[in-house]
């Protein structure tokens, strides 16, 4: 079934971390298995990498803490010797971490070169975008990764029911539509001409790191921005190339789109006001932000709607 | 609602969390008249204490503050009796109803009034998609717009919708009618087998074996008397659709079928 949300203030960032968490925990019951932030905080001048070096339910073999401090030494390592000057490192989990860097290069062989590390995966690159996913409901991985805190101005959100593919940090959203710095991408629904495109896509040089049919779109769109297109026709080409049932979320540092399939088969429910925009599978995750009354809407088959911000 | 940070049970959509709800007694009953608020009661406790007052304490006539877009609220209603939701619901909200006068100040959720028997259900907002499904009786209106589907499978009764409707709306609809005064989706009444459908706007397209029906005294009767009913002012200009009746075939019977049948 899976949940998605996402939320855009107007004026400035708020507590973004809190108010994502509300909204996802409302619709626990749609994907226990994991939860998925995307945020946006602050432009930063350095660049944030979030990447893991193992996923939370591998198999703690008797060399495990080992191995991962023998990975995390040479991810730094190769962060250095591509010309990054690290910041700072912050392991929030044993196998989860967020990395400052100071570094001007190209952000693709960046990510090329780290996840060529056993067990690395990038999730996010970019000047604001942090994408943190874990297993759990909201309010265990928000404790976990302490986003209660968290300030911003956008973000999307994903609760999942795994079906595709199996219940791990890989598989969960949102994904980071690699290699394009602050882009991410969440998903509701099943997409039928998967291996149809992730073969395209993996011809044009694409990586992939799941086996989740949702990480096509992250990639696809990058694709296509890749070829020049702005989100807002990459999103509108989607809705030809995809075949399937969907309604997706993507965010960039400065704009939120959502598309919606040619049946309508997956639910949003949308609210905008002067001071925001909440859209999300349910009403209920937009009440649990917003405590007066509010009029909403269901956005019609084949939509794309973007907002600048 | 809980305070920031507070750890509650996450909202419980199948009641699943609390098989053992009881029903909280929190209206206000003035002789057959009840009001309650919903705010902080959970779906089960708002449909306990629904059944409680009409089935129990001889109301027939509610008012349910802030129901707050909660779930499958006001399901399986079977007595007459007057509801006000004052606020919205969300998915499932009124199934399964038979008899009721319903009364929503907000919008509804997916699948509102899904198999309601007979009653009235009179929606002030949007609703989402499947409005009124497998519709058997009764009158549904909906006062701003209807997603996709809605009155997919409608055996009876009537949907009035006054802003417009998504895609294949009255999809493999076998009875009943459907009023859209706005524009339609594509895919209008595909695969419909019997009923009819108004519609006032633009139809982006016919569903497989919808076509245009020839308008008759008795539609401007119909549509004239249900409008002056709901209050919904002078009616806009109508096209009618309906069954082309290409697509199904019930009384011939395979040559082999026959063979077995004489």
């Amino acid at each position: 079934m899976c949940g998605i949300a996402g939320i855009i203030y107007r004026d400035g960032a708020q507590d973004l971390g809190r108010d994502m968490t509300r909204m996802l925990q409302s619709m626990k019951h749609r994907g226990p298995d994991s939860t998925g932030y995307a945020l946006f905080g602050p432009a930063s001048k350095p660049v944030l990498v979030r990447y893991k070096l193992a996923d939370a339910n591998d198999p703690r073999d008797f060399d495990f803490s080992e191995r991962l401090q023998r990975h995390r030494g040479e991810v730094e390592a190769r962060m250095r010797e591509l010309g990054a000057t690290i910041e700072s490192v912050e392991d929030e989990t044993d196998y989860a971490y967020r990395a400052v860097l100071s570094y001007s290069g190209d952000l693709k062989q960046l990510a090329d070169y780290l996840e060529d590390v056993p067990g690395c995966e990038v999730l996010s690159l970019g000047h604001s975008l942090e994408i943190v996913k874990d297993l759990g409901d909201a309010e265990t991985v928000s404790e976990q990764y302490d986003l209660a805190d968290f300030t911003g101005t956008h973000a999307i959100g994903h609760v999942r029911m795994a079906t595709e593919s199996d219940v791990d940090i890989s598989g969960a959203h949102p994904y980071w539509a690699y290699p394009f710095a602050d882009v991410a991408v969440v998903h509701n629904g099943q997409l039928t001409n998967y291996f149809q495109w992730r073969r395209r896509l993996e011809r044009s040089g694409h990586r992939f790191q799941s086996e989740c049919d949702s990480e096509i779109i992250a990639v696809y769109l990058a694709e296509k921005m890749g070829e020049g297109m702005t989100l807002e026709e990459a999103m509108h080409q989607s809705l030809e190339d995809l075949d399937g049932v969907f309604t997706y979320i993507c965010v960039t540092k400065d704009a939120l789109g959502v598309a919606k399939d040619e049946m309508a088969a997956k639910p949003l429910v949308l609210y905008e006001s002067d001071d925001l925009v909440a859209l999300a599978s349910e009403e209920i995750a937009i009440r649990a932000i917003v405590d007066h009354e509010i009029d909403t809407y269901d956005p019609y088959e084949g939509e794309v709607l973007v907002w600048q911000r | 609602m809980a305070a920031v940070g507070e750890r509650q049970i996450s909202y419980d959509a199948r009641g699943l969390a609390e098989p053992n709800a009881e029903v909280p007694k929190v209206s206000e009953v003035d002789g057959a008249k009840a009001v309650f608020d919903a705010r902080d009661l959970t779906t089960r406790q708002i449909n306990l204490e629904l059944r409680w007052l009409l089935y129990e304490q001889g109301v027939t006539d509610v008012t349910v503050k802030n129901p707050g877009s909660k779930h499958s609220i006001g399901v399986g209603i079977l007595t007459r009796c007057k509801i006000t939701f004052e606020g919205s619901l969300g998915y499932f909200g009124c199934g399964l109803i038979d008899g009721p006068e319903i009364h929503i100040t907000g919008r509804v959720g997916w699948s509102a009034c899904e198999n309601m028997m007979s009653g009235v259900v009179v929606i002030e907002g949007n609703a989402g998609s499947l409005t009124g499904a497998a519709l058997r009786g009764g009158d549904l209106v909906v006062k701003g717009r209807v997603g996709a589907r809605s009155g997919i499978d409608q055996k009876g009764g009537t949907i009035i919708t006054l802003g417009s409707a998504g895609s294949m709306n009255g999809f493999m609809m076998q009875r009943g009618r459907q009023v859209i005064c706005g524009d339609v989706g594509p895919g209008l009444g595909d695969s419909m087998y019997d009923g009819i459908m108004y519609v006032g706007g633009k139809v982006k397209s016919l569903g497989i074996d919808c076509v245009e029906g020839e308008w008759t005294d008795a539609d401007t009767e119909f549509i004239e008397r249900k409008f002056r009913i709901y209050g919904l002012g002078s009616p806009p200009e109508l096209q009618k659709f309906v069954c082309g009746k290409k697509l199904y075939n019930y009384d011939n019977l395979e040559p082999s079928e026959r063979k077995l049948v004489l």
